[in-house]
């Protein structure tokens, strides 16, 4: 950008509303001229004590209650109080109108700090990756939320509190395999979806009956038949089988594991692009304060204060630290951001080697399609440069239980390079991270036993909280569960079993 | 377009109360636990603050389908300072250095105790669950109502009910005179005149007595005219609030440490030691605590000693209530202290010596004292101890509980008696 003097912004720490929005102006003015797209969006001033309400509740604005959100408040409480840590700088929601938090104790330069990065960075991110427009609709998650909220408190007042707990209970335990990974649902509006809400009800126990009818004529029939598998392919979202499939829930409760299905289904692509996602607005409140730094409109005090708090935030604290805890994304995320950059203005010989595509692009360009067509497996995969490796210094360690030492596998050297970069790329893929468990079976002619199984990947196996697990997933299914494990040479066994008879209760005393 | 900007901070602040009420409701038997290790920790006179609690980490964790250590597993690292590819490390203890730290941690977590903080209401509720205390005393114990409101003088505003009709009244005439003053100087000096004239009437006086008849008039009307009552008038008793007079109080603490109250007694009589406090701060200012414990002799300990030495041998109760007694001649005149007992005991004593508690309790004690409480933690038959207290009940009933305590819950009927008497 070139030097052009603008009137420079108010200084001093203390911020006020005035202040807020001459900021505001100013970055979304330098934000245009850069081309970035987003919502429209909405600046709410929260205290501390707002700020760590919105933790507990996942940053949402509303949200329905349970007793984990209190766990996480008391936990964050009681470590801001002992100082152990500060809060988020910011909180932002992916809605439309995009909602920002500012907390009320930050200082003026953060808080333009927080403007750039939440309310232009991740803002523009939300509007504009793919994932994010194919998984979440901006536009109804308010009302959805408010649905889910009312509906669930419905719930509470008619069945009681602890029949809503335990289902909500047993629900949360299985949101990280309560997600479609590739096929996406309609939009929802909150009138609409209180308008399906009974149609639903009706329709999927109907539904529910008819898979359980147990009429002669029909029985007959299908006693001809091979014994037939249900479900006839294996089923990855279990909460989803569970919503259409068990056979005892009441409708009320098949319509709460539908809310805490849909609501983790709109945390699910934050999850898949945190790395790009948090580097994207760090990018970009580095890049818009530096210009309107460049303009004339911001004091070296607020630069200075501005750097410090970037700095640390994009710190990446080297694997021998007691401060290590894994690869900061903030840190990865912005340095890959910025190294595309590089690539696109000033390649060098390895990048024209390496990135031919984009060696010499606009990298205005470059950085919407990648910002748009990616999710941080792909983005890594994609983006990480030979430099960048050698910069982070990545090296990988390979842990074999069957070996007594690990193994150096890959470091930042030329035969390195590729096995590092497919090495961190699976380390985002959310799909290897997490345990592969699938609905495998129900035992419709017999018992209506439940069988899933867990396809084991290199070896590695379930934690013991698994049994906990499928309690709950017992409680859900009200028959008898069961976990297999099924090993890369195809050998299965039985990891757990939970053994459950839930009947109505007029049939327990027959 | 200007960007909207909301201020949120005076929303609704505890949105996340409901969950925290209900995270306490559904770990209450956890931090129940943790709340009577608490009170162990604490003293007596400690109960009006909140409590760090730590409740074990795997009883609240939320289970999920997760890897667990094992299999192959590659992590890249950064920060490379001496690998080269094909090097073989030691594996490191504790997960730090080659192993992803992100899932050590949260195994490591699981073993934590949770720990927060209860507030001292929170902390309350707990503490007056287990002693099975009715709802309407605990609404007394955990508020404070120091303050009633007392008449102080007059204000010029206030509610219609509060208004003082004397003063008004007189105010009112107070300012019919001030202000009609002067008119009704000059009515008498032209009523004077008037009479004057009047008494012997002359014809050419004539349109001098209509002026002054018109005069006289205009004046009278003047006067008629000043309200009868003016805003400015109104007077109202004014009421403010201050503190309840209050008072002084020592609560004595007698405890029986012979060998017989092992640790368990003394906590229940430790519990019951809280609750006559804490039932005390609410109704005085200023309050003493005295411990005295006794086996055969009886001496005056601070808080520590009360509770955690041990002695052995055998149980004279008297030397403890004579001290008492000793004790509140010296430095607690009855004239100015509330006097509250509390006696624990496991009921052992030799035999010729509880006819003499009773005496002294009759005749020397209960007299100074508001209250005297007696608890037997035994499960026991009674003893002759118990029995002579027995014959004190009927005669001093309301002044005088006794109860025999097999857990805490049995706590609650001691008070009862005390709630009573103050209701």
């Amino acid at each position: 950008m070139r030097k052009a003097a603008i009137a420079p912004l108010p200084t001093g720490s203390e911020w006020s509303f005035e202040a807020l929005t001459e900021y505001d102006e100013a970055i979304g003015r330098v934000a245009r001229a850069y081309g970035l797209d987003c919502y429209p969006h909405l600046l709410e001033v929260i205290s501390a004590e707002q700020m760590m309400d919105a933790y507990a509740s996942i940053g949402m604005p509303v949200y329905y209650h349970h007793w984990s959100f209190g766990k996480h408040f008391l936990a964050t409480e009681n470590r801001y109080k002992r100082g152990q840590m500060g809060l988020a700088y910011e909180i932002v929601i992916n809605s439309n109108p995009c909602i920002a938090y500012l907390m009320d104790e930050n200082t003026l330069p953060m808080q333009a700090l927080v403007i750039a990065h939440a309310a232009y960075g991740h803002n523009s991110f939300f509007k504009g990756n793919h994932l994010f427009k194919q998984w979440t609709s901006a536009d109804a998650i308010i009302d959805y939320l408010v649905f889910a909220k009312d509906y669930i408190a419905q719930c509470e007042e008619r069945h009681g509190v602890e029949a809503v707990e335990r289902l909500l209970d047993a629900c949360h335990a299985l949101l990280n395999v309560g997600v479609d990974r590739y096929k996406r649902s309609a939009k929802q509006s909150l009138e609409k979806e209180t308008l399906r809400q009974k149609e639903r009800e009706e329709y999927m126990q109907a539904q529910v009956n008819d898979l359980w009818r147990t009429l002669p004529p029909r029985r007959e029939a299908e006693g001809l038949r091979e014994e037939k598998r249900f479900p006839a392919e294996p089923e990855e979202n279990l909460l989803y089988f569970i919503e259409k499939n068990a056979p005892l829930l009441e409708p009320w409760q098949r319509e709460v594991v539908r809310i805490v299905r849909k609501i983790g289904q709109y945390f699910y692509p934050q999850r898949q692009t945190q790395v790009m996602n948090e580097g994207w607005a760090c990018f970009w409140h580095y890049t818009l304060l530096n210009t309107l730094y460049d303009q004339g409109g911001l004091s070296d005090g607020f630069m200075l204060e501005f750097l410090q708090s970037h700095t640390n935030v994009v710190y990446q604290p080297p694997y021998n630290s007691p401060y290590y805890s894994g690869i900061n994304p903030y840190a990865l995320g912005f340095a890959m951001w910025r190294d595309i950059r590089r690539i696109c203005e000033t390649p060098t010989e390895e990048d024209r080697e390496w990135f031919p595509d984009i060696a010499g692009s606009n990298w205005r360009e470059t950085f919407d399609f990648a910002m748009q067509n990616f999710k941080d497996e792909s983005f890594v995969a994609q983006y990480l440069s030979p430099r960048l490796m050698r910069e982070f210094r990545f090296f990988s360690v390979l842990d074999d239980d069957t070996n007594e030492k690990l193994r150096i596998d890959a470091i930042h050297d030329d035969p390195g390079y590729r096995k590092l970069r497919r090495q961190l790329s699976e380390q985002y893929d959310l799909g290897s991270r997490e345990p592969n468990i699938q609905v495998w079976n129900v035992d419709l002619r017999g018992d209506r036993s439940l069988t899933l199984r867990h396809f084991s990947h290199q070896r590695r196996p379930l934690s013991e909280s698994c049994a906990t697990v499928l309690e709950h997933v017992s409680y859900l299914w009200g028959f008898t569960v069961r976990l297999e494990q099924q090993s890369a040479n195809g050998a299965v066994e039985l990891l757990a079993e939970m053994k459950s008879e839930k009947r109505r209760p007029g049939n327990l005393s027959n | 377009m200007t960007v909207r900007i909301v201020d949120r901070r005076f929303d609704s602040k505890n949105k996340s109360s409901v969950n925290r009420s209900r995270f306490i409701r559904r770990f209450k038997g956890q931090i129940r636990k943790a709340v009577a290790e608490a009170i162990n920790r604490r003293g007596v006179r400690d109960l009006d603050n909140g409590e760090k609690i730590g409740i074990p980490g795997k009883d609240i964790a939320e289970p999920q389908f997760v890897h667990g250590s094992g299999g192959v597993r590659e992590i890249v690292n950064p920060g490379n300072d001496r690998f080269s590819s094909g090097d073989l490390v030691e594996r490191p203890q504790g997960g730090a250095g080659g192993q992803g730290s992100g899932r050590a941690s949260q195994e490591g977590e699981s073993l934590d105790d949770f720990v927060f903080t209860l507030t001292r209401d929170e902390f309350l509720d707990i503490f007056f669950d287990e002693l099975a205390l009715p709802n309407l005393v605990k609404r007394q114990l955990a508020h404070i109502e120091q303050y009633k409101r007392v008449r102080a003088g007059y204000t010029q505003s206030g509610v219609p009910t509060n208004i003082n009709l004397g003063r008004t009244m007189r105010g009112a005439a107070g300012r019919r005179i001030a202000i009609g003053g002067p008119y009704s100087g000059q009515l008498r000096t032209l009523e004077a005149e008037l009479k004057a004239l009047l008494e012997n009437p002359k014809p050419k006086d004539q349109p001098e007595i209509e002026r002054i008849r018109r005069e006289i008039a205009k004046l009278r009307a003047k006067i008629e005219a000043l309200p009868f009552i003016d805003p400015f008038d109104l007077r109202y008793n004014a009421r403010i609030r201050v503190p309840q007079p209050t008072t002084q109080a020592v609560m004595f603490c007698l405890l029986d440490v012979s060998g017989s109250m092992d640790e368990g007694r003394k906590n229940i009589a430790k519990r019951f030691f809280m609750l006559l406090y804490l039932f005390l701060t609410r109704n005085y200012e200023r309050i003493e605590v005295v411990f005295i414990r006794h086996h055969t002799v009886a001496s005056e300990v601070d808080e520590d000693d009360f509770f955690t030495s041990r002695e052995s041998g055998g149980t004279v109760v008297s030397s403890a209530l004579v001290l008492m007694h000793e004790i509140i001649s010296a430095r607690y005149p009855s004239s100015l202290w509330n006097i509250y007992g509390a006696q624990a005991s496991d009921g052992d004593n030799w035999n010729d010596d509880s006819p003499r508690c009773r005496e002294l309790l009759e005749e020397s004690l209960l007299p100074l004292c508001q209250f005297f409480a007696y608890i037997e933690i035994t499960e026991e038959a009674p003893q002759n101890l118990w029995e002579e207290y027995e014959k004190l009940q009927a005669i001093h009933a309301g002044h005088f509980a006794m109860q025999r305590i097999g857990s805490v819950t049995d706590i609650y009927p001691v008070f009862r008696e005390l709630f009573k008497r103050r209701a």
